[in-house]
């Protein structure tokens, strides 16, 4: 299945670009997702935070297709 | 309610005051509590000379929204501004206000309070500062508390 992946902030800049679409096997969880695309871009990045379809949600959340996940760092409004 | 985004920059206090002549609440509120958060020159010791504020479209305003309508359960609240800076804010500038009316202080004061910490924690906002040393991402947030 196929899911859209967008990257804010420092995350965007390390990764190179701001949204991708990804392909991944049914059912994965929002961390199977994270972990698979650390290990293609090689990259390393701590404390990351997860949104699936707007909303905050827990590593093991599991995909839809269709779904637009995000990963960004910690927020730092206000 | 208001709930906004602004790339312009904005007078914390106008805002506050031009939103209650618009609203209907005379005698109806007897407190009002704010926190306006404004751009200083400096952080971490080093100098700063102007911010860029990254956010992401459509879940940060959901995310404000949700903030907004829990306070306004939980606190009894008449009405309740949160106005946020997007894009370049320079030196002086205000960044975020934050203000709330209800019948008695204690919620208006209560919830002007949650209502900033939950925005620092959780509202998907990013800062770019431009320093003495070159451009860097602010890393996180400390608690208010």
């Amino acid at each position: 299945m196929q899911v859209s992946v967008k990257y804010f902030a420092s995350l965007r800049e390390l990764m190179g670009e701001a949204s991708s679409v990804v392909d991944i096997e049914e059912n994965s969880s929002v961390s199977k997702l994270w972990q698979s695309i650390i290990e293609s871009k090689h990259i390393e990045f701590d404390n990351v935070m997860m949104a699936v379809n707007m909303e905050y949600v827990k590593s093991e959340h599991q995909l839809k297709s269709g779904d637009e996940v995000a990963f960004f760092p910690p927020v730092t409004g206000g | 309610m208001l709930i906004e985004l602004r790339k312009e920059s904005f007078n914390a206090y106008q805002e506050m005051q031009s939103y209650l002549d618009s609203l209907e609440l005379a005698g109806k509120y007897g407190a009002t509590a704010s926190f306006v958060g404004t751009m200083r020159d400096f952080n971490e010791d080093k100098k700063v000379t102007f911010m860029t504020l990254e956010h992401y479209p459509g879940m940060t305003e959901k995310h404000l929204e949700t903030i907004a309508k829990e306070a306004i359960e939980k606190w009894n609240l008449l009405d309740l501004i949160i106005l946020h800076r997007i894009g370049k804010v320079k030196i002086g500038e205000d960044i975020v206000l934050v203000a709330a009316w209800s019948a008695h202080r204690k919620d208006a004061f209560e919830s002007c309070r949650a209502i900033m910490e939950q925005l620092k924690s959780g509202a998907p906002f990013w800062k770019k500062e431009e320093t003495s040393s070159g451009a860097k991402w602010v890393e996180k947030n400390t608690s208010g508390f």
